[in-house]
């Protein structure tokens, strides 16, 4: 493969990464999408989920917990409410993201807040069930 | 004249005075360094969310474009926010935010508008509350630890919140930009509507939205005004540590030029009291 896509990374707190990647697999609310260079333009929704980059042959992992991407031929950008490199995750910051979504689906006031807090509780435990 | 011990004892409480100084000095150059650090961090952040904000708002317009980007069509209310540091001893930083607040407010009052405030750090709040206390809607402290978006998402939703009542057609913030260690400004950023500037605004490429503009738009609108809390409020305080530094760095100084003075003048009262006691003596003997 030729071409390679330029992908950043950020959260608000810190810039996680950016690189020259062959392929970013990101966690479109439609959907997983893989993006590689030349795809055509697009922003979306990201669900809490897992992005998968690979540099050079190597794959990172990247939990993430919402947010959007935009995606340009030849660079996206992933805006990530919070994000964590999979090498630093463990189980215990997982359930404890669970239990405050729980916590906020219960507290929700309306039911567009329920839903939302409702969804991000299991797509939170998808990633354990996955991890 | 004072006396030598009294002059003693000033110099003592001036060196302890020194000594206080010099580790607030010491205390906010490491905190500077990580408030520093925590600023630059959040900016790609911020300069992302801005790039794809312009993009879309050059898309959507018109009425079904949502109020936080495209405003009520009115000005006549506005809200604004005053994000300044708790504590003091930091030199002119939290005079030149309130200052700046001060401004703002009185020429929209001029203008005739309707103003509301609400105030972010303790400091602000105190020195805005006799003049514009019964505009105040609340006010938040930033709190020892660093700022971070467990402090600004209650605020942002509260801005929301209001807005979405109608009970506002601007939001404004005002805060101090970090540009260096020696520079910080008080600034006046306009939060609601949105809005879009630099490079990127009117460049629109042809995007897709999955799912749609509305609801993209929908959850990055609010999303935008608490990163820019959030970023105003790290550069707020990576400011004040820069600003204290500086400020701790200058009594410092002073003091060690105080403490040089009177030391000086108490040496030369104590060698005039023993020259006098000497005089006395001496004419003492010759009179026997």
């Amino acid at each position: 493969m030729a071409s390679k896509i330029s992908f950043d990374l950020v959260s608000p707190e810190r810039l996680l990464l950016s690189a020259e990647a062959d392929m970013v697999t990101v966690p479109g609310t439609e959907g997983y999408m893989g993006v590689m260079a030349g795809h055509s333009p697009v922003v979306t929704n990201l669900r809490a989920g897992m992005i998968d980059v690979s540099i050079d042959g190597k794959d990172d992992r990247y939990f993430i917990r919402g947010g959007f991407a935009e995606v340009s031929p030849a660079k996206i950008t992933v805006l990530a409410e919070e994000a964590i490199p999979m090498s630093e995750m463990d189980l215990a910051v997982l359930d404890q993201r669970i239990k405050d979504a729980e916590e906020d689906e219960i507290a929700a006031k309306t039911d567009a807040d329920r839903h939302k807090a409702a969804q991000l509780v299991d797509d939170l435990k998808l990633v354990r069930a996955a991890f | 004249m004072a006396t030598v011990k009294e002059m003693r004892t000033r110099i003592g409480s001036v060196k302890s005075t020194q000594k206080i100084t010099k580790a607030m000095q010491m205390v906010a150059a490491a905190k500077l360094r990580r408030a520093q650090v925590a600023a630059q961090n959040a900016r790609p952040y911020a300069k992302a969310m801005q790039a794809v904000i312009a993009n879309l708002a050059a898309g959507v317009s018109g009425p079904s474009a949502p109020k936080l980007l495209a405003g009520t069509g009115s000005d006549k209310r506005h809200l604004i926010i005053v994000a300044t540091a708790d504590r003091g001893l930091a030199g002119g930083f939290n005079g030149g935010i309130v200052r700046a607040a001060r401004e703002k407010i009185s020429a929209l009052l001029a203008e005739g508008k309707d103003v509301k405030i609400i105030t972010i750090g303790r400091k602000g709040r105190d020195q805005l509350r006799r003049t514009y206390g019964a505009r105040y809607i609340e006010s938040h402290e930033v709190g020892i630890k660093p700022p971070s978006m467990a402090l600004v998402k209650p605020i942002a939703q509260k801005i929301i919140e209001l807005y979405g009542k109608g009970d506002f057609d601007v939001v404004t913030l005002i805060y101090s930009r970090f540009k260096s260690v020696v520079t910080q400004t008080p600034t006046v950023l306009q939060l609601v509507p949105a809005t879009v500037d630099g490079p990127e605004a009117g460049k629109s490429a042809f995007y897709d939205y999955e799912p749609d503009e509305d609801t993209i738009l929908e959850a990055l609108l609010p999303q935008n005004i608490s990163v820019q809390l959030l970023t105003a409020l790290l550069d707020n305080q990576a400011g004040f540590f820069a600003s204290q530094m500086a400020a701790m760095d200058n009594a410092t100084r002073n003091a060690g030029e105080l403490i040089k003075a009177l030391t000086i003048q108490m040496n030369r009262t104590r060698q005039a009291q023993i020259t006098k006691e000497l005089i006395e003596i001496i004419s003492g003997a010759s009179a026997v």
